[in-house]
């Protein structure tokens, strides 16, 4: 079961049992701290450049080419997983694989924990998702595993993420990537 | 919406769009005397209504058949009679699924009939808006007004939000998309008044013009993907994970969920900006005896406060607007000074007492009393209350009932 974060803090019960919301414009969640966004940021990037096989789990929202920001979204997370050393797995779409799904090359919102035993990702970024999905897999993957979860989010975030910022644009993303480089030449990597 | 907050352009109907701050809280308003069915029809005049569908039972019929109106005023889109309340609740479940802005009402057993849909509503993660004008539910049958039917929705998945009056009926329902579609929210939400009561009587309420509205209801906001090609209606409900016999699809199901019911707790401080506080206090904020109460059973412990100040006896009332998400903190808060909380309630079961009673267990040292309550579609006299405040604090009843 769940070895991050404060006792209780897992699915289960959930976070929002715990009172922690989904942080206010312009801040982050840091567990259960509200944090500047840049704070945040520092953190996610610190997270994924020191666990092992960091993996960027990137959803339909962008691996579909089906508006404009998508496309730059998508050039970005290229960019971004090379600036952290990380893998890209997607979610292709939110339907329950059964048998079984590969988890090498995918990760699904209902089984999420399968990708991540797999690859034995300790540390992942969820983009892209549509929000209900994301949450239902940072939930499981909360109780299933002892990946370090961050979600970066167009819209309002995740208090199920262990670390989250909110309404990330491609401008957003840059600027996460700019702090990530930072980060990393601070780590001597 | 522009950089600054402000909106532009018309809706379907040709009303201005306006942001909700400005609807709720900034337009100029003209006072109006009406019943709550014609103050349902006002609201949903203003709210840029894609779809709605109506099956006929009292005390709702009235409102379902103004909306009827409203589309043949071109106000709402899309509107029909169901097949019955199940027919009607699956339905407008398929209109919001297809992206549109759905209001639909009902009464008593109709709830109780359609009463699948509203968790499947909840699951399925869909902004729908139900105005449900409470009735009794039992045999035999009865059309008065009772609220008994709330208790059996409070665990569907979905936002409860209970009026005391038209106006609150008003600005409810308007509030009521704005916060159910909020993206982290997207939960179905249930604007309840006590039928008749409210439904069927008239009074003053103040309304902002028609020709403004609610922005339109953007699907692509939603926490779930819209339909199309790929996504037919309904399609991660048939996906039965849940009927695979393994830890993970339990794991998936639970998930699921934690997150309705979460969704529901975002609903939190939006709520509370559009509802001003998801509670309301009335009387002498430092009063030993406290009344706890939702709906019309709040003006009736309004009343009998006013009467106990006569009696030099100072008593409040914390009226609550939200049920779900419930305001525990709030409400103890408010209460922090109580010697004696009484739960009055238009209901025979006191779904509203239980509430008060699990949100208090170990929090507070104040005496719950779940009195006085009323049920079949009795009026609450005001004096009934006062009675049983003046019986527990050991005081004389003076006034003759």
């Amino acid at each position: 079961m769940a070895t991050l974060g404060p006792y209780h803090f897992s699915p289960y019960p959930t976070a929002i049992v715990e009172g922690v919301l989904t942080p206010p414009p312009g801040k982050g969640l840091l567990y259960n701290e509200i944090v500047d966004e840049e704070v945040a940021m520092r953190e996610a990037a610190k997270e994924m450049l020191t666990r092992e096989n960091p993996t960027i789990f990137v959803g339909p929202l962008i691996i579909y080419a089906w508006n404009e920001e998508a496309k730059e979204m998508a050039k970005l997370v290229r960019e971004m997983a090379e600036v952290l050393n990380a893998k890209i797995i997607p979610m292709v779409d939110y339907r329950p694989k059964y048998p079984k799904i590969n988890p090498e090359v995918e990760i699904n919102p209902n089984h999420p924990n399968l990708t991540i035993w797999h690859n034995n990702i300790k540390a992942c970024i969820f983009i892209g998702v549509h929000c209900h999905f994301a949450n239902i897999a940072l939930k499981i993957i909360r109780a299933e595993t002892d990946c370090l979860t961050i979600a970066m989010c167009a819209k309002m975030g995740h208090e199920d993420a262990m670390i989250t910022v909110r309404d990330q644009h491609p401008e957003d993303v840059r600027k996460f990537i700019e702090i990530a480089k930072q980060v990393k030449k601070e780590l001597g990597k | 919406m522009g950089n600054n907050g402000t909106y532009s352009g018309v809706n379907k109907s040709g009303q201005k769009i306006v942001s909700p701050d400005y609807l709720l809280f900034e337009a100029p308003r003209e006072k109006v005397f009406m019943t709550g069915s014609e103050a349902v029809k006002e609201a949903v005049k203003r709210a840029s209504v894609d779809a709605s569908v109506s099956y006929p039972i009292t005390p709702q019929s009235e409102a379902a058949h103004l909306i009827g109106e409203l589309w043949v005023e071109g106000y709402v889109g899309v509107y029909f009679r169901g097949e019955s309340e199940f027919g009607v609740m699956s339905e407008v479940a398929g209109c919001s699924m297809a992206g549109a802005r759905v209001i639909t009402t009902t009464s008593g057993p109709g709830t109780l009939r359609a009463m699948e849909n509203f968790p499947m509503w909840a699951g399925s993660r869909l902004p729908i808006q139900l105005v449900l004008m409470a009735r009794g539910v039992n045999a035999p049958l009865t059309i008065q007004p009772d609220n008994l039917e709330i208790s059996f929705l409070l665990d569907t998945g979905v936002m409860i939000w209970h009026a005391e009056n038209a106006q609150e009926l008003f600005d409810m329902i308007l509030a009521g998309f704005v916060v159910a579609e909020k993206t982290d929210v997207h939960v179905p939400i249930i604007t309840a008044i006590d039928g008749f009561f409210i439904s069927h009587t008239r009074e003053s309420i103040m309304i902002p013009p028609e020709d403004i509205a609610l922005p339109p209801y953007n699907p692509y906001t939603s926490p779930t993907p819209i339909i199309d090609a790929e996504i037919a209606p309904g399609r991660y409900i048939k996906d039965p994970f849940v009927m695979k016999s393994n830890y993970i699809s339990y794991a998936t199901h639970a998930s699921w969920q934690w997150e309705v019911r979460a969704a529901i707790e975002r609903s939190r401080p939006y709520a509370k900006h559009y509802l001003k506080g998801l509670i309301e206090e009335y009387g002498d904020p430092e009063a030993e005896l406290v009344f706890v109460a939702s709906g019309t059973a709040a003006s009736q412990a309004k009343e009998a406060t006013r009467m106990l100040l006569d009696e030099g006896i100072k008593a409040k009332v914390v009226k609550v607007k939200s049920i779900r998400p419930f305001p525990h903190q709030e409400l103890l808060e408010a209460t922090k000074n109580a010697k004696y909380i009484m739960v009055p309630e238009f209901n025979i079961v006191g779904w509203l007492e239980r509430e008060v009673r699990a949100a208090f267990y170990g929090k507070s040292n104040a005496t719950i009393i779940g009195t006085p309550r009323v049920a079949g579609g009795m009026t609450m006299p005001p004096e009934i209350i006062y009675k049983d405040a003046l019986k527990i604090l050991g005081k004389e009843v003076s006034y003759v009932l």
